[in-house]
Order: C-alpha cells, then sequence, then structure tokens
C-alpha cells in the first residue's frame, strides 16, 4: 500500500461528466490572462484541456466590443478561468455595441494610457509619504 | 476526498464563489469533481458591470484551480458532522500506514 498512489473508482472521475453536456455547445472561455474566447467546445479531457472550434476573441472597452476571428485553439487547462454557456437568447440584448476593431483598440489604447498616467501620480504620492517604489505595474 | 464529499452533500444550494482574480459568482451548485471544480446554474455576478462578458451566461463550470473561496449558507454546514468526518479519515489514514 505505502508509495502507491492511491486508486480511485473510476466514477470518481467526474470532470468528464461536467464538460461532456457543454460539448459541441458554444461557450464562452475566460483565460488567466484576462482574454475571453466565444467558440464552440470541441473535445476536453480531466484538466479542462480544451479544442475549441469557430473561436472569436471577444474585447470589452467600455460600453463597446469587437470581436477578432481566431479560428481553432487548444488551450492548456490550466490557464482557463471558467466556461460559460452562453445563452442564445440573451445574447443578442447585451448591454453593449458592437463595434469595429479599429475602435476598440483605439479605446483600449486610450484608456491604457489614462490608467499609466494616473497609476503615475499615485507612485508620486506614495513615494512621497515614504513608500517603496514597485516601478510599472505591468497588466 | 472529504472535501469532494461535502460540497456533494450543497449540490442544489446557492453558493457564491470567488475567483482568485477577485470576480464573484452567486449561483445554484450543480456539481462538483475531485478537483473541485464547480458547475453553477442561474449565475448572478456580483460587480456585473465590471464583467460584462457574462451578461449572457447562465450557467458556468469553473476550474477548482481558480477558486479563492465558495461562500456557503451557514444553514447547509452540519459542523458538527464534518469535524467527525475529518478525525474519522485521519484515524483512517493513520491505520493504513500501520498496516
Amino acid at each position: 500500500m505505502e508509495g502507491d498512489p492511491p486508486s480511485l473508482p473510476p466514477q470518481m472521475f467526474t470532470t468528464s461528466a461536467q464538460l461532456l453536456d457543454l460539448t459541441d455547445k458554444k461557450l464562452l472561455v475566460a483565460l488567466r490572462d484576462g482574454r475571453k474566447l466565444i467558440g464552440v467546445l470541441r473535445s476536453w479531457d480531466q484538466y479542462a484541456n480544451l479544442v475549441l472550434q469557430s473561436t472569436i476573441e471577444r474585447l470589452y472597452v467600455g460600453d463597446a466590443y469587437c470581436d477578432i476571428p481566431r479560428g481553432v485553439f487548444i488551450v492548456r487547462g490550466e490557464n482557463v478561468l471558467l466556461l460559460g454557456e452562453i445563452d442564445l437568447d440573451r445574447e443578442d440584448d447585451i448591454p453593449f455595441r458592437r463595434a469595429s476593431v479599429e475602435e476598440v483598440f483605439a479605446a483600449q489604447r486610450a484608456t491604457d494610457t489614462e490608467k499609466k498616467r494616473a497609476d503615475k501620480v499615485h507612485r508620486k504620492k506614495l513615494r512621497a509619504l515614504g513608500f517603496e517604489d514597485e516601478g510599472e505595474v505591468l497588466v | 476526498m472529504l472535501f469532494f464529499s461535502f460540497f456533494k452533500t450543497l449540490v442544489d444550494h446557492e453558493v457564491t464563489v470567488e475567483l482568485k482574480n477577485d470576480l464573484s459568482i452567486r449561483g445554484t451548485l450543480k456539481s462538483v469533481d475531485q478537483f473541485l471544480n464547480i458547475k453553477l446554474d442561474d449565475i448572478m455576478v456580483l460587480e456585473e458591470a465590471k464583467y460584462p462578458h457574462l451578461a449572457a451566461v447562465r450557467n458556468v463550470f469553473i476550474r477548482g484551480s481558480v477558486v479563492r473561496y465558495v461562500h456557503l449558507p451557514s444553514g447547509a454546514v452540519d459542523t458538527a458532522l464534518l469535524e467527525d468526518a475529518t478525525r474519522r479519515e485521519a484515524s483512517n489514514a493513520a491505520a493504513a500506514k500501520g498496516r
């Protein structure tokens, strides 16, 4: 017994059962780096490694969003935050405006610049109070 | 396997799952597996405005490794039973080692 990995009855491996009913459905996949992918789940395993087909990446800035076509994805399980089944009835009446990729990119850049500026002010104030500067925070 | 069994007793209860990225999702616990991956139904996102991508989502599968807390309804937790089960599991493990 000692040293042997504990053997479990196969019915314990229920991740498969959980993902089985999401197969071939249009899912939202949120990744650890903050990306949102929308695609059809075609395959998976017990680690939640995923294969997504007809994937798009969706970017949100303010009240706008845009879609970038990405194709087929194999996602390593450790990067998955959550899988959400998209309610096809509710999909079209989300309170967001579909915009062009260029517009969303420009808005994203503006938001990032503003955030950098605000961070700089914040860090300057902290430094004045004697806090150690941690440098620019990477997002 | 104790917490796996424990979570199985909470199926169909309303729980709030807080993720390591501070996202909190409340929903009905539908299933749980040995990695403590969690499936929630009829979800509601706290701070909905901050997470626009979940507006059209009704049920989610959350990978166990990204969960920080699961807030439970205190009425559904039998603390005494959980304590007993912990002691039993510990003594079983000790017995297995001594074999």
